[in-house]
């Protein structure tokens, strides 16, 4: 039983229909649980106040939109090396949830830092990091739409999304090196993630839970629809051909 | 409602507009896979009618 | 290598090819922002080092679809692609060519621009320094970008749009070069940076952007 099975683009419909109902029934219980545990049951911090509630949504989104597009970089590998279209499929269909994500995970950065930082937005490097890695799948999802032959964006995305992954790691370091700077002072940091007592620590497991489980249901779904997408497609241009 | 104290418009914002994000996600992610299906679907059924005229 | 290489500056020099515009571009851009800033020379000469690398990078940017349109459209393109002359060699000319005519202009006029914008006199050789070796990378990230976008009609929007984030790293590089050198600091962690990124982009885009362009032309 191997993971290779499910580049079969039937057998992956097949199992993604009886996965769907505990995947999406799951991450509405996880979220349900994680979001209104930790916004109605948690105490406010002692410096932050009732801010660290955005944790509940800035962690998990943060975590999401680098990890989604590392998803994209491997299943675009897969298609180059194995050229199995539900794995390239599922890399176009993840493209616009890291979108959610990174934009999710800038806004909350940029909300919690207000009361801090007394502006709605400062270039910590952090999160500038994903302000860079936004613009990384605005453009990745642009070449998708732009190029008609579906191989062909699928090859040419696949070559954006490795390229960009170096330099988007890359960016990160140069964005670390362009805001440690010598004209900075101490800036607060938004990595409360090391010292997080387990008061808040646990809703949050299941935010992050969720917020994965969300992840996964929507692939599939996306997923699914990208298949039927090309099919549609295939069939129309036979039947054209034919007449 | 707990009492969100003086951050409480920053909290109620960051949380209204990650939500929302992920509503319009959901909704969008499921809309375009009703219609894709129906399209599919449309497609078939009529590709097995001309099939049994002939 | 050296014909196309000669052809493609040939091109580029005469009417429309791009080189006079480049420049006339990064001038536009550097007397623009006075006007937009204000003429405080206080706050030009801390943005300028900034101002003028921006300025660099975005007049790169214009001329960078012409690399393969024009060979692309009337079929030399397909010639090249079939050559017994590595693809990847090719793809690296069309990016020296691309240097020579836009990078290095710019580079050379930087200190007149430089002037214009009251940058600290300590900069002037930093912003030449960074600005050579910096704009060879610009050059061969846009022909990257210009190989993927090859056969799209108006791509030019969408150059942009995947390029300028991969510009990041070396406009953040360039630029605190010459801050620091204005502000009398060590410029040598910056600098050695951006050579990096320069030399690892000249060793390792040539291979992606040839493959995206034998994709471009299936």
């Amino acid at each position: 039983m191997s993971l290779w099975e499910y580049a079969n683009p039937k057998k992956f419909m097949q199992t993604s229909a009886a996965i769907l109902p505990y995947t999406a029934g799951l991450t509405a219980i996880c979220l349900v649980v994680g979001l209104v545990w930790g916004f109605f049951f948690t105490p406010d911090d002692f410096r932050q106040g009732s801010t660290v509630k955005i944790i509940y949504l800035h962690v998990p989104s943060a975590m999401m939109a680098i990890n989604i597009w590392v998803m994209m970089l491997v299943t675009s590998l897969i298609w180059l090396i194995r050229r199995h279209h539900v794995s390239v499929l599922a890399a176009k269909a993840a493209a616009p949830i890291g979108v959610v994500m990174t934009l999710i995970a800038l806004f909350t950065g940029a909300i919690w830092g207000q009361p801090m930082w007394g502006t709605w937005w400062e270039w910590d490097p952090r999160l500038t990091s994903f302000l860079i890695l936004f613009l990384f799948y605005l453009g990745y999802i642009a070449l998708w739409s732009a190029i008609e032959n579906s191989d062909t964006a699928a090859d040419l995305t696949s070559i954006l999304c490795l390229v960009g992954s170096v330099f988007a790691v890359l960016s990160r370091y140069a964005a670390n090196f362009w805001n440690q700077g010598l004209h900075q002072g101490a800036s607060l940091s938004l990595d409360k993630e090391k010292n997080v007592a387990d008061v808040f620590y646990q809703p949050l497991l299941f935010c992050l839970a969720g917020f994965v489980l969300l992840f996964v249901t929507l692939l599939l779904l996306r997923t699914r629809t990208e298949i039927r997408t090309r099919r549609l497609l295939a069939l129309r241009l036979r039947e054209r051909q034919a007449a | 409602m707990p009492d969100l104290g003086k951050y409480a418009f920053e909290v109620s914002m960051a949380y209204v507009v990650s939500l929302s994000l992920l509503g319009v996600l959901v909704a969008v992610t499921l809309a375009k896979g009703r219609k894709v299906r129906a399209q599919l679907r449309a497609f078939e059924e009529a590709r097995k009618e001309a099939n049994e005229k002939a | 290598m050296k014909a196309l290489l000669l052809r493609d500056l040939a091109l580029a020099v005469k009417a429309g090819g791009g080189f006079g515009l480049s420049l006339a571009f990064f001038l536009i851009v550097t007397v623009l922002i006075p006007f937009g800033v204000g003429p405080d020379t206080g706050i030009l000469s801390e943005v300028a080092s900034g101002v003028l690398w921006v300025g660099a990078l975005l007049a790169c940017l214009l001329s960078l679809d012409r690399i393969f349109q024009l060979d692309f459209e009337d079929g030399s393109l397909d010639l090249l692609v079939t050559a017994p002359l590595p693809l990847e060699g090719l793809v690296a000319v069309k990016a020296f060519a691309h240097w020579l005519t836009t990078g290095l202009p710019l580079t050379l006029m930087a200190p007149v621009l430089a002037v214009l914008l009251n940058l600290d006199p300590a900069g002037f050789p930093w912003l030449v320094v960074s600005l050579a070796l910096g704009t060879p990378a610009l050059s061969m990230i846009g022909t990257f970008g210009a190989a993927l976008t090859v056969g799209l009609k108006r791509g030019g929007l969408l150059l942009s749009l995947l390029v300028l984030p991969l510009y990041v790293p070396t406009l953040i590089f360039g630029a605190e070069t010459v801050r620091r050198a204005v502000d009398g600091f060590d410029t040598t962690t910056p600098l050695l940076m951006l050579a990096g990124i320069t030399l690892g982009t000249i060793a390792l885009l040539p291979f992606a952007a040839a493959a995206a362009i034998r994709i471009n032309l299936r």
